[in-house]
């Protein structure tokens, strides 16, 4: 095989990966702070995709310029849905919330499929087909600035959780709830905070998914696989988990395209998820169970 | 009945249990006491097979168990309760008490009798019907051992059957552990509650820090001065021999 | 204290309302010979029937599976293969595709409860493990890859085809009347009685003999027996399965759906919840021409029913009968 096929194929991997760590960025965070595995994470990425494709056929605004507009709105989507859903249910079951996540994804799902019908639609940009060399390969512009971007906000949403105060909140809910409740920390509303953070993510994720990929109401049901493996594999909870996991699982998908063609390619991110959940279960860098 | 050979169960850097020893002899009603945090529970969990063992062997009539898996040390004839009670909630009292029946009767009905004449023996007769969950904690602590019981055991292993009981419930609580005796069925205990440890126990083993510091008849074990150590702090002996 | 009486010993078998069931189901396509609702009860006996596979691995033992769809999938290809490339009578695709699901209830239920896999962590996992059957009959020439496997046409009873359709619903009739008297078995045996204890507490269940994990791989084994059967159904019923359609996330959810909603554990669970969304989704089509709205009320639904009513529908009829185990009670007090 020629090695700048190979070349080719890492690169497309780690750029593809580096979003699927904000998506799992998200997910990791609402499950380390409020316990909750949300099954709903992919149907909402898918929102909030359509809502970047309707931002700009309708109003021309630019996916990476709406970042400015999905993200606030995806975090304030969360904290309600806090508030007036999930909130009244975190102290279920872990298999209830499981359920009820379900339920609300499926919920979504349809819900797009009764408004948007089942196609798929891309968006294009006026540097969609710009390519950009990059050693031995032509990556198209948009791959680029989303990998760049979504790094960024990894970085950020790191430096929100270690260096700021609301951060350290945070990390004192997701360690210890009661003996944050008493230090005075209102746990609530830290649940809600992290609940929004986590769908602001996707909301940034969607801006940065659009340009290289497309959306379809089903798409949801792709994502959370993927985002279930990246957070399994790099460890419930973890940030660091979040960012090689999805490296990792970005790398197998631009592999196993390669290797095992278009079909087969994608059996190895469930493949991954089932070697890990059945082999190390709390992931890279999880606290064991 | 059941030797423990210098049983050490250690947790990361912890040693919850270090080369503990005991011996249960058939018949007996024995106790296991110690402060707070000593390792008593761990020490059961090893004995009964939910945590492995680091070091040390324990032998039930006469067969070496270490290693073996819960379930089968249990259809042997040693069965433990929990500290905290683990009902099955959404089951009735009757149905909880026909899981225990079970092991030894695979007919339904066999074993739907023999839970009723467990449960009356405990004196729960009367709520058969009502959903474990909705029981008080008296309630669930009898239930916990009338399940045990049910899988005719040849050793309980009760785990602080007394915690949370008021004065009368802890004294109907001990008349029915020596009733379970007198059934034939060897006891080890773990309690608090001194009370019940005086008036049951033929025997007492002390743990602290995950050693045994002491063993003997009660009014032995009780007076020693490593033992009042244990429990009140370095030099609380002095204190007490002078009171 | 007095010896109950001989007859509150029997855990009782409500026969009147089997058998009025069962009457009822007989008679259907008698009373309503049209096609449509032929079909309609076709339908709602093939949803209850892999609902009940479900629910005796989830609902009963308490073992949440999110990919049940991979037993039904390997099922429908077992019988589809073994028709179609291997020449047997099509009959046979029920005890082809009953071993076909069993054995990869098998396999994964060994490998994952070998791992301690339980709750939330076993649903995703089987979700994967669907996931991988799908993708590989998506790639592999024995299953016809993307474009599936079609069944010719061929109507004749020899043939598991019926010139009136009344006869594929005699078929599902009997199935689901055996996944019925299954779970009633479960209900009475000390195998469900273990599978219950499973579920309500491992440990507790541990400490009173139980060997865990034999009981679960026991049931995950029936449990994708029935569901591959429902699989070969399927396929002989529409004639026409490929990798979407038979390992789809979809079946998995309308499983767990009819079975949760209904009633997770009980016996008429997966049915009760089957009739409703069978009528809910035939009204939403009549009524409003929109599609997948029927979809968006389950989700709703199953969001409701697991806060509100974590039992289920059969939660609402329970509270009128006095419960059997409070008559024993009653008789043994006297």
């Amino acid at each position: 095989m020629d090695i700048t096929i190979l070349a080719a194929a890492t690169i497309n991997g780690l750029l593809l990966g580096g979003i699927y760590t904000l998506v799992a960025c998200g997910l990791t965070l609402i499950y380390g702070v409020l316990h909750i595995i949300n099954f709903a994470h992919g149907s909402m990425l898918m929102l909030a995709m359509f809502g970047v494709y309707y931002l700009l056929m309708v109003f021309k605004v630019d996916p990476y310029i709406s970042l400015f507009i999905m993200v606030p709105v995806m975090y304030g989507f969360g904290y309600v849905l806090y508030k007036g859903v999930i909130g009244r249910l975190s102290n279920s079951k872990d298999e209830n919330i499981l359920l009820i996540t379900l339920g609300l994804s499926i919920f979504l799902e349809n819900v797009a499929l009764m408004l948007f019908k089942g196609d798929s639609r891309t968006i294009s940009v006026s540097y969609s087909d710009i390519m950009v060399e990059l050693g031995p390969t032509l990556v198209p512009m948009p791959k680029l600035i989303s990998f760049g971007v979504s790094m960024l906000l990894c970085i950020g949403l790191g430096l929100l959780i270690q260096k700021t105060d609301l951060g350290k909140s945070i990390r004192a809910v997701a360690k210890e709830r009661v003996g944050a409740r008493l230090v005075g920390i209102d746990v609530d509303k830290i649940f809600a905070i992290s609940y929004g953070i986590g769908l602001a993510t996707l909301g940034a994720a969607a801006c940065l998914l659009m340009p290289i990929f497309y959306v379809s109401p089903t798409i949801g049901h792709v994502f959370v696989l993927v985002a279930f493996t990246v957070v399994v594999l790099g460890g419930m909870g973890s940030f660091l988990g979040a960012v090689v996991g999805g490296l990792i699982v970005g790398l197998t998908e631009s592999f196993g395209g390669l290797f095992l063609g278009e079909s087969l390619g994608q059996i190895g991110i469930s493949l991954i998820f089932i070697l890990i959940l059945l082999l190390k279960p709390s992931g890279l860098f999880g606290a064991s169970r | 009945m059941l030797r423990v050979e210098g049983l050490t169960k250690i947790f990361g850097g912890l040693r919850a249990v270090d080369g503990a020893s005991l011996n249960v002899d058939q018949g007996q009603i024995v106790a296991l006491i110690g402060p707070n945090g000593a390792g008593k529970t761990t020490l059961f969990a090893s004995i009964a097979g939910f945590h492995s063992i680091d070091a040390g062997r324990v032998v039930l009539m006469d067969q070496d168990i270490t290693g073996w898996p819960v379930h089968k040390i249990s259809r042997k004839g040693m069965v433990r309760t929990f500290q905290i009670t683990q009902p099955f909630a959404k089951l009735s009292v009757l149905e909880n008490i026909m899981v225990g029946a079970y092991q030894i009767h695979p007919n339904a009905q066999e074993a739907r009798v023999h839970a009723i004449d467990v449960a009356q023996k405990v004196g729960m007769g009367h709520m058969l019907a009502q959903a474990a969950s909705d029981l008080t904690v008296a309630g669930r602590k009898r239930l916990e051992l009338a399940r045990a019981l049910a899988t005719n055991p040849q050793l309980l292993l009760l785990d602080e059957v007394m915690a949370g009981l008021n004065p009368s419930e802890i004294v109907e609580m001990v008349a029915i552990v020596r009733t379970i005796r007198d059934m034939g069925v060897t006891v080890l205990l773990i309690e608090h509650v001194m009370q019940a440890v005086m008036s049951l126990s033929e025997h007492i083993y002390v743990l602290s820090y995950g050693k045994i510091i002491a063993q003997g008849a009660p009014q032995q074990v009780v007076s020693d001065p490593a033992v009042i150590e244990a429990y009140l702090g370095r030099g609380a002996a002095k204190e007490v021999a002078h009171a | 204290m007095n010896t109950p009486s001989t007859a509150v010993l029997h855990r009782t078998v409500n026969w009147k309302l089997h058998i009025a069931v069962l009457a009822v189901a007989i008679a259907f396509p008698f009373v309503f010979p049209s096609s449509f609702m032929v079909n309609f009860g076709v339908l709602a006996l093939f949803y209850a029937f892999i609902g009940q596979s479900w629910n005796i691995s989830g609902g009963f033992a308490g073992q949440l599976s999110f990919g049940h769809v991979a037993f039904f999938g390997v099922g429908a290809y077992a019988s589809a293969i073994v028709q179609m490339r291997w020449g047997f009578s099509p009959w046979m695709g029920l005890p082809a595709s009953a071993i076909a699901g069993a054995v990869v209830g098998l396999i994964i239920a060994v490998l994952s409860f070998r791992a301690g896999l339980k709750g939330s962590y076993f649903a995703l996992i089987t979700l994967a493990f669907a996931e991988v059957l799908r993708i590989l009959s998506n790639s592999v020439d024995l299953t016809g890859g993307g474009l599936g496997m079609l069944i010719p046409l061929k109507r004749s009873a020899a043939n598991f085809q019926f010139e009136e359709r009344a006869g594929f619903y005699f078929v599902i009739l009997v199935l689901t009347v055996l996944s019925i008297a299954c779970a009633e078995w479960l209900r009475h045996s000390r195998f469900g009685a273990r599978l219950a204890a499973i579920r309500e507490n491992e440990d507790a269940a541990k400490a009173l003999g139980i060997d865990v994990f034999t009981e679960k791989v026991k049931i995950m084994l029936l449990s994708g027996a029935m569901c591959g059967v429902g699989g070969c159904f399927f396929s002989q019923y529409f004639l026409y399965i490929d990798p979407t359609i038979v390992f789809g996330v979809d079946k998995s959810v309308e499983m767990l759906l009819v079975s949760m909603i209904g009633g997770a554990g009980t016996v008429y669970g997966p049915l009760i919840g089957s009739l409703l969304l069978a009528f809910v989704s035939d009204i939403t089509r009549v009524l409003t021409q929109i599609q997948g709205l029927s979809l968006v009320l389950y989700g709703a639904l199953l969001v409701i029913i697991i806060a509100y009513l974590p039992n289920g529908l059969v939660d609402l009829f329970k509270s009128k009968s006095k419960s059997k185990t409070k008559r024993i009670a009653d008789d043994v007090a006297r």
